[in-house]
């Protein structure tokens, strides 16, 4: 069971959960916040529309589509 | 640079599986894509919380046994690099990769439209919702209601209600004589009729369609349209999708032929640009059976087994007899493109309102005056909205096709100049 860190606060996962499932189960359950600033949560969970992109250990991914791993630190603020 | 692969299958569903699978008997090298971390595509997507089937299973372990078959996952297509080569990019690194022969088999997405509250936190794609919840998301206890259209509306509120949530209404927008005939039709596929069955929700409503998400910084409650009267439902969750429309960019920035959102494949599964084929939704939206019986085509076709790539036409037909039921069932209400207030937002990258676009006459006026479309997704997601509800025809997108690293991007410079 991998844990993770996101937005500073722990969070145990089972294995295989992908980072936007994981996140929206965290914190305000949301991935970004737009250039309006409004919070978004993932939307379409398969790779196409860009709303659950997270910086995850310092690289821009899509978190529907990246694998929780241990250690793992998701930033979903600017 | 690497040697070109024989073949290369862009898109690792079940017609690229099966697209590998029918021709790596050949012995050709065969390089396999896929942008999400496993193979499958989205209805074989794994994960915690999924429960695949065993022809998915079998598919992958066969998968595993070839030798000849390089399976690439977490990979996407960032751009042209010349002829038949492409830039590609995972999450350790960016490489040129060129290809003798290319399957295309780049799936479907849902179609989302825009209406209030479509950006409230707690709204996902109905597909959407179905991928979190394999990919582990927890709905235990909450209250869902699922709207849009298609059968996908049922078969996500079926993994919701298994992971524990309530199913508090499935509206489909279809009206009673369209999905009544498509429910008589049935019989001619008996394992369609039976997933249909073992689908069903008592909350199904037809003729009734989403209006509004409500809420402050989370979704709290969805009006939907029954008839004549709105009822308003408190829920947790809108799972809302009007189904699918083909992945159709990179065939288009390839030079193949598109024509009513879908390449153009003829009775070989190829496309209209010599040695490059299509097979699955992204060729027209028609199912799994159809997706894996086009695969094989195209894979057959691509090994030159035209005699056995022939013997599976009939199987293709009666697939396709289905698949065209099924579109001509769910057809759009018109109501559908009425949803969106002045404030509703379009593009949810670049944050545009309905009503700053709906002055302009294309996409591209559109697109210059606004910035729509001009954000992370591409317009994947404005520009397929914009067409349902404008007819705008969306443009060839430019690469890179979706956010790259420049590093990546620095792997052009090795490319030679285009033959």
């Amino acid at each position: 069971m991998p844990e993770l860190i996101i937005d500073g606060q722990p969070l145990r996962v089972a294995q295989g959960t992908t980072v936007a499932a994981a996140l929206m189960s965290a914190g305000d359950r949301c991935s970004r916040t737009s250039v309006s600033g409004q919070r978004r949560a993932p939307l379409c969970g398969m790779g196409i529309c860009q709303e659950c992109r997270v910086n995850v250990d310092g690289l821009r991914r899509l978190a529907c589509q990246t694998l929780c791993r241990d250690g793992m630190h998701v930033e979903t603020r600017p | 640079m690497s040697r070109p692969v024989d073949l290369l299958i862009i898109g690792a569903g079940p017609a690229g599986m099966a697209a590998a699978l029918a021709a790596a008997p050949s012995g050709i090298n065969i390089a396999l894509l896929d942008d999400n971390p496993v193979p499958g595509g989205q209805i074989w997507r794994d994960g915690p919380q999924a429960q695949l089937p065993g022809l998915a299973n079998d598919m992958r372990a066969q998968l595993a046994r070839h030798p000849n078959i390089h399976l690439h996952s977490a990979c996407k297509v960032v751009a042209l690099a010349g002829h038949k080569r492409l830039l590609l990019e995972d999450p350790e690194r960016g490489w040129l990769l060129s290809y003798h022969k290319l399957i295309l088999c780049t799936g479907a997405r849902e179609r989302l439209l825009p209406f209030p509250g479509w950006t409230l936190p707690g709204v996902t794609g109905a597909g959407g919702l179905q991928a979190l919840i394999k990919g582990g998301l927890s709905v235990e206890g909450e209250r869902v209601v699922v709207a849009g259209t298609g059968p996908l509306l049922l078969a996500s509120a079926a993994t919701a209600r298994k992971n524990g949530a309530r199913i508090v209404r499935v509206a489909e927008q279809a009206g009673p004589g369209a999905v009544g005939r498509f429910a008589m039709g049935l019989w001619q596929w008996p394992n369609k009729a039976i997933q249909a069955l073992t689908l069903f929700s008592g909350a199904y409503r037809i003729a009734a369609h989403v209006v509004e998400a409500l809420g402050s910084d989370r979704l709290e409650a969805v009006r939907i349209q029954m008839g004549e009267r709105v009822e308003e439902v408190a829920c947790e969750r809108l799972a809302c999708g009007f189904s699918l429309v083909p992945n159709v960019e990179v065939a288009k920035a390839l030079g193949c032929e598109v024509r009513d959102q879908a390449i153009v494949v003829d009775n070989w599964q190829a496309s209209t640009l010599t040695d490059h084929y299509a097979a699955g939704e992204c060729t027209g939206f028609g199912g799994s059976e159809l997706a894996l019986v086009e695969g094989r085509i195209a894979g057959l076709v691509a090994i030159d087994r035209q005699d056995q790539a022939r013997a599976l036409w009939p199987q293709r037909e009666r697939w396709q007899r289905f698949a065209d039921r099924l579109n001509r069932a769910f057809a759009l209400d018109p109501a559908l493109k009425r949803l969106a207030a002045p404030d509703t937002l379009v593009c949810r990258c670049e944050d545009v309102a309905y009503a700053s676009l709906v002055e302009h006459g294309t996409w591209s006026a559109a697109k210059l005056n606004t910035r729509c479309g001009m954000g992370a997704c591409q317009g994947r997601i404005c520009s397929t909205a914009a067409q349902t509800l404008f007819g705008w025809e969306p443009p060839v997108l430019r690469p890179p096709f979706s956010p790259a690293r420049i590093a990546t991007l620095a792997c052009l410079d090795e490319a030679e100049p285009a033959a």
